[in-house]
């Protein structure tokens, strides 16, 4: 098989980190070889978090090039634009919509660009392969907002471009989500596994 | 984490670096561990943590270290397997013993991990640690990949028995902080009895000892040299008639071997894992025929210079390329694009995808911030409200509080490194007719406080020398310290006190405050700037981050009615929380913890909680 290349952008606290635990542990399952880049330490405290994940039948290197990835994952709008030369025509770039804005925006010194009237044009005109969806009202109806991050991951599988399948990530889910919850996980995993499928 | 002490040799596993460190560990019968917190080498002793009862050794939080690595070293002189891990500046702490500790060496097996950060993801700085190696004579390992930092630190221990010397492994981002697939060997038993035989000829760092122990540690040297000819983390990958000999090590090696692998690259590849001594043989054998070679290494041509130096008698025609030639940088972590660059001009390789091609905006940045919540951001408010227009200094530490360098606080105006804060804030005091602060965290107290408190005292500084206290080690991941009252084990420890020790080093002015009571706060920041001489102020309220998680509570609003818009809340105190949208300020409900800080900064009460429900 040919290396499958995951680029996850978000802002610290946004469950990046268990979302690639979930991936990575699918991918072992399958008996793929996983090479993951993390994130700790200070940018966690509401800086930018920038995962790669790369899964083949051996992988070498943490990180990818310009233009590598297969599939950017935003966890956050504006942070997707950000990653946007990791994708080339090939990738399928899967965004949520809900920002988070920073605190530069509101002390004055910046500002944020609109997501409805800039952001995501301006991703349909570089991209065919694009996905988005506001994964906070998703991860609502499924029960709880800290679900977002199995939103996205269950979105993520329905682009199919993860050597992994439906039922092969949910078991990964259920592996690394707290026990108590995981069913509202399963239905978040749904939610934005569905509302790909439609839009794609 | 409980899986890392399974007995199951064969299993593969996806483990993060530093798990893999801990399993390296495990595999060779560690006995004593121990450790000051320090990104990227923070989750070793995060797993130690968790797991290190179970297995049966010891396990300490150091106050800092130095005192780290004189633990590991004592345990090691008696006969007890031993590691002690840090980031990069931590080595500069704990060089001190370090330097002499490698004159008498050690008995048991006794690993020293160094974690460097290139590109500074976490750090003030991306010093080159391997130049530890030379300037210390100590055997180095350097990593690629998870699977051989277990395998390193597990075979450190052997190597340095064998050499009855301390090993040095030296890691980075990239290897710390990458997760991989890992295959457990068998695991040891913990190496815990230990008995400390007398020596002092040999442990007694006095002149007539050192003489004799210099020359030891050279002929050892050149024994490590021989082993490290026929090291088996010496990678090497030929063709025939390359167009392109490379030698490499860290974490830069494992972007050519996989552009070389992937693309079939008709390059020659040396990866060298023991980087001190160096396999001068080996390297001279693999150059003889190069006709160019590329040093592939992050940070410093710290083997681009050697390998310069033997090129002389092994291949003098040689052309060398790397950081002389400005094919690589000494600046920053390697990546992928970086590597194919260099390729692409020596051997004219050409991969790339186009990027997409996108309209350009201005992103706002996104710089990590204080949490909303924090306690640190109600002592910074009051400090400028106690000081009002007056000219005033923030000698600023390490910790989350150097966070409050962001606007709409801005206090940090100086800082280098743990504790500078208070030596730099003496010399300002001395030097300066400005109002001087001092800001460090309770940890960053124990670690490296106490000594410029002496010594500003007895000199008679004339500062604020703000300890705050959020009862934890919080930048790194929450580990416990001197003035928890927890050992690093989860056991129970006498609890100090930040105050008595400033009493007891002849502080007359010392006050403990809640931070969330500004008003309360900023009185006492009026009364510590008035006092002459040191004045300490602890502002002491538990992180955040581990508060909100115990805590019912409910979040504020801004009541739109009263709000005057006078921005004072974003512009002055800056929460992330509150969120500006044109004029109009809301609470994002998801980032409110309930703290109420903001509600005491409003000027109209505008802020209010939620009834709950």
């Amino acid at each position: 098989m040919k290396r499958v290349n995951l680029e996850i952008v978000g802002v610290g606290g946004q469950g990046i980190l268990t979302s690639s635990q979930v991936i990575g542990d699918a991918a072992l399952e399958k008996g793929l070889d996983v090479y993951m880049s993390e994130v700790h330490g200070m940018a966690q405290r509401g800086g930018v978090v920038v995962t790669t994940v790369k899964i083949g039948e051996k992988v070498y290197s943490p990180l990818i090039g310009k233009g590598e990835a297969d599939i950017v994952l935003g966890f956050e709008p504006v942070e997707t634009y950000r990653a946007i030369e990791q994708a080339s025509e090939k990738t399928w770039v899967v965004t949520n919509t809900s920002p988070i804005v920073p605190f530069t925006v509101s002390v004055g010194d910046d500002e944020y660009p609109s997501v409805e009237e800039e952001i995501i044009p301006s991703l349909e005109k570089a991209t065919d392969k694009l996905v988005t969806m506001n994964a906070e009202t998703l991860a609502k109806e499924a029960g709880a907002a800290i679900t977002q991050n199995i939103v996205l991951i269950g979105a993520l599988t329905a682009t199919d471009v993860l050597p992994m399948d439906r039922e092969e990530m949910e078991t990964s889910v259920e592996k690394n989500v707290p026990k108590r919850f995981v069913d509202i996980n399963l239905k978040a995993f749904e939610k934005g596994y569905e509302r790909t499928k439609e839009l794609m | 984490m409980k899986e890392l002490l399974e007995d199951d040799p064969g299993k593969e596993i996806l483990l993060l670096g530093n798990e893999a460190i801990v399993r390296g560990a495990l595999e060779a019968g560690i006995g004593h561990g121990s450790t000051y917190p320090g990104t990227p080498s923070s989750e070793i002793g995060n797993t130690f943590e968790k797991i290190a009862k179970d297995y049966g050794m010891y396990f300490e939080y150091s106050a800092n270290e130095k005192v780290a690595l004189e633990t590991a070293a004592a345990a090691a002189a008696s006969g007890v397997r031993a590691m002690v891990w840090m980031k990069h500046v931590g080595v500069n702490v704990a060089s001190d013993p370090l330097m002499t500790l490698m004159y008498p060496g050690v008995r048991a097996g006794m690993v020293i991990v160094a974690a460097g950060d290139p590109s500074m993801h976490s750090s003030q700085n991306e010093q080159d640690t391997r130049f530890y190696s030379q300037l210390g004579t100590i055997p180095m390992l350097e990593p690629t990949t998870p699977q051989e930092a277990k395998e390193m630190v597990k075979y450190g221990f052997e190597l340095s028995e064998e050499l009855e010397l301390p090993v040095l492994v030296r890691t980075t981002t990239r290897v710390n902080h990458a997760r991989g697939v890992v295959t457990f060997d068998e695991i040891q038993e913990p190496d815990t009895d230990g008995h400390f035989e007398k020596d002092p000829g040999r442990f007694v760092a006095v002149p007539q000892n050192s003489m004799k122990n210099h020359p030891r540690l050279l002929e050892r040297m050149e024994i490590a040299e021989e082993i490290s000819e026929d090291s088996d983390f010496t990678y090497e990958a030929s063709v025939e008639d390359p167009e392109l000999h490379v030698i490499s090590s860290g974490a830069g090696f494992t972007y050519i071997r996989e552009a070389k692998e992937e693309h079939d690259l008709p390059i020659s590849i040396l990866k060298l894992g023991m980087t001190n001594p160096l396999p001068v043989e080996k390297i001279s054998e693999f150059i003889k025929d190069a006709e160019r070679l590329l040093i592939v290494e992050e940070l410093e041509p710290f083997l681009e210079e050697k390998v310069k130096a033997l090129a002389k008698e092994a291949n003098p025609d040689v052309e060398i390329y790397g950081k002389g030639t400005g094919h690589f940088s000494r600046l920053y972590e390697y990546n992928p694009d970086r590597v194919k660059e260099a390729l692409s001009d020596l051997i004219g390789f050409e991969y790339e995808e186009e990027p997409l091609e996108a309209e350009e905006y201005d992103l706002p940045p996104r710089p990590p911030s204080l949490c909303p919540g924090c306690p640190h951001r109600a002592t910074y408010y009051a400090v400028k409200e106690a000081l009002g227009d007056r000219d005033g200094v923030y000698s600023s530490d390490i910790g989350c509080y150097t966070l409050g360098i962001q606007d709409p606080l801005n206090a940090a105006d100086f800082e280098l490194c743990m504790g500078s804060s208070v030596g730099a804030a003496g010399g300002f005091s001395k030097n300066t007719d400005q109002q001087v602060f001092a800001f460090l965290g309770d940890s960053t107290f124990f670690h490296s406080g106490l000594d410029a408190l002496v010594s500003g005292v007895y000199n008679q500084h004339d500062f604020v020398y703000v300890i705050l206290d959020n009862r934890t080690t919080a930048m790194t991941g929450h580990q416990p310290h001197p003035g928890t009252g927890k050992t690093g084990m989860g056991d129970p420890a006498p609890m100090l006190s930040i105050e008595d020790i400033a009493e007891g080093a002849g502080v007359e002015f010392v006050e403990t405050v809640e931070p969330y009571d500004i008003e309360e706060t900023t009185e006492v920041f009026e009364r510590a700037i008035e006092h002459d001489g040191i004045s300490v102020v602890v502002p002491k309220h538990p992180c955040a981050l581990i508060e909100q998680r115990k805590v019912d509570w409910s979040p504020y609003q801004v009541d739109q009615e009263e709000c005057k818009q006078c921005h004072i809340c974003t512009n002055k105190f800056g929460c992330i929380a509150l969120v500006r949208e044109g004029d109009v300020i809301k609470i994002d409900e998801t980032l409110c913890v309930g703290c109420g800080q903001c509600a005491q900064v409003c000027p109209f009460d505008a802020i209010k909680q939620e009834e709950k429900e």
